[in-house]
């Protein structure tokens, strides 16, 4: 489905982007497994998606930082030669009370969660266009569009993410560029287990499908957002929440 | 200049579609050969491409008319 694709995902040593990794290989594509931190996790899903028969290669870059970026994307065209597939999915939270917030809880969310999609977004467009095609897809999540109470900066950065991905999609639509986002609910992952416990039993109750998400459910929205069969779509963001917010 | 104009020329043509005779060095991208601001974006990457130059995002704004460009290749070489 994805045959010869070649996809970078952000963030894909853990998480819901390692999911999306190893999807994504699943359907075909090679994959650029970008990390910040984790190396040796990495390498672990290189060499996953080595083990299905694609192409990987792990690659270190911060992505609030536009030098880092171009970097990455350099050593994907020498590797790869195109680029059909970004999915910009690194994130990270500093959850705080607006009152307790500090500056730089509120600054690195926002440079991580909202401009490194805007970086990212920017590095590729210029070979996307070039090759008269291509797909990104933005990970924002569904407090973006329903607001979360000690999540001010989180939830500024990912309601961001939308209206980006609205941006970008009618700049970029000519070019036959589609770009789309997800909104990811309550997705079971490092990040959600350092919870209280009695948090996710409120937000269980909240959920129709009365079950959390796991990174899987997620994965297979993107992979089907990357493919054939989602030509038609931009600008959209899709809510994977098990019907939390409607 | 001869050869430079000849190699713009020929980029703006496949890139716009546009007939080799109205691109006068006066003709400008944007009002003259029906070109939008990505299009512009475009073939300032493409110039690029075809000079083995980067052009800034400064200086590309700068560029509005195919003699803008002739003469910013021509002034970089």
């Amino acid at each position: 489905m994805l045959n010869d694709k070649t996809a970078i995902v952000t963030g894909a040593s853990r998480g819901i982007g390692r999911s999306i990794a190893l999807d994504l290989a699943k359907s075909g594509a090679n994959v650029v497994v970008n990390y910040s931190g984790n190396e040796a996790k990495a390498n672990e899903v290189v060499d996953e998606i080595k083990s299905m028969g694609r192409k990987a290669i792990a690659v270190k870059a911060d992505v609030s930082n536009p030098e880092d970026v171009q970097n990455m994307i350099k050593e994907t065209l020498s590797v790869f030669s195109t680029i059909d597939i970004l999915v910009n999915n690194a994130g990270i939270t500093r959850d705080n009370l607006i009152m307790r917030m500090k500056e730089d809880e509120w600054d690195d969310v926002i440079n991580i969660n909202l401009k490194g999609v805007f970086n990212c977004t920017k590095a590729v467009t210029r070979q996307m266009m070039k090759q008269r095609s291509g797909r990104i897809i933005n990970v924002s999540s569904i407090v973006g569009v329903s607001g979360n109470p000690g999540q001010a900066n989180y939830v500024a950065a990912k309601a961001g993410v939308i209206g980006l991905t609205k941006s970008s999609a009618k700049e970029l639509a000519s070019r036959n560029i589609t770009v789309n986002a997800i909104a990811p609910g309550f997705i079971s992952t490092d990040m959600t287990d350092k919870l209280a416990k009695d948090v996710q039993d409120e937000m269980l109750k909240q959920i129709p499908l009365a079950r959390f998400g796991e990174p899987s459910d997620v994965s297979s929205v993107v992979t089907f957002l990357a493919s054939e069969g989602a030509r038609y779509m931009t600008g959209q963001t899709l809510h994977i929440d098990g019907g939390m917010v409607m | 200049m001869a050869d430079t104009l000849e190699r713009v020329t020929k980029i703006i043509v496949d890139r716009l579609g546009v007939d080799e005779a109205d691109v006068k060095l006066e003709a400008s991208f944007k009002e003259d050969l029906g070109a939008d601001s990505l299009d512009v974006v475009e073939l300032v990457m493409e110039l690029e491409d075809e000079f083995d130059m980067e052009i800034s995002d400064e200086d590309a704004e700068k560029i509005a008319t195919v003699g803008d460009a002739v003469n910013y290749i021509q002034n970089q070489q």
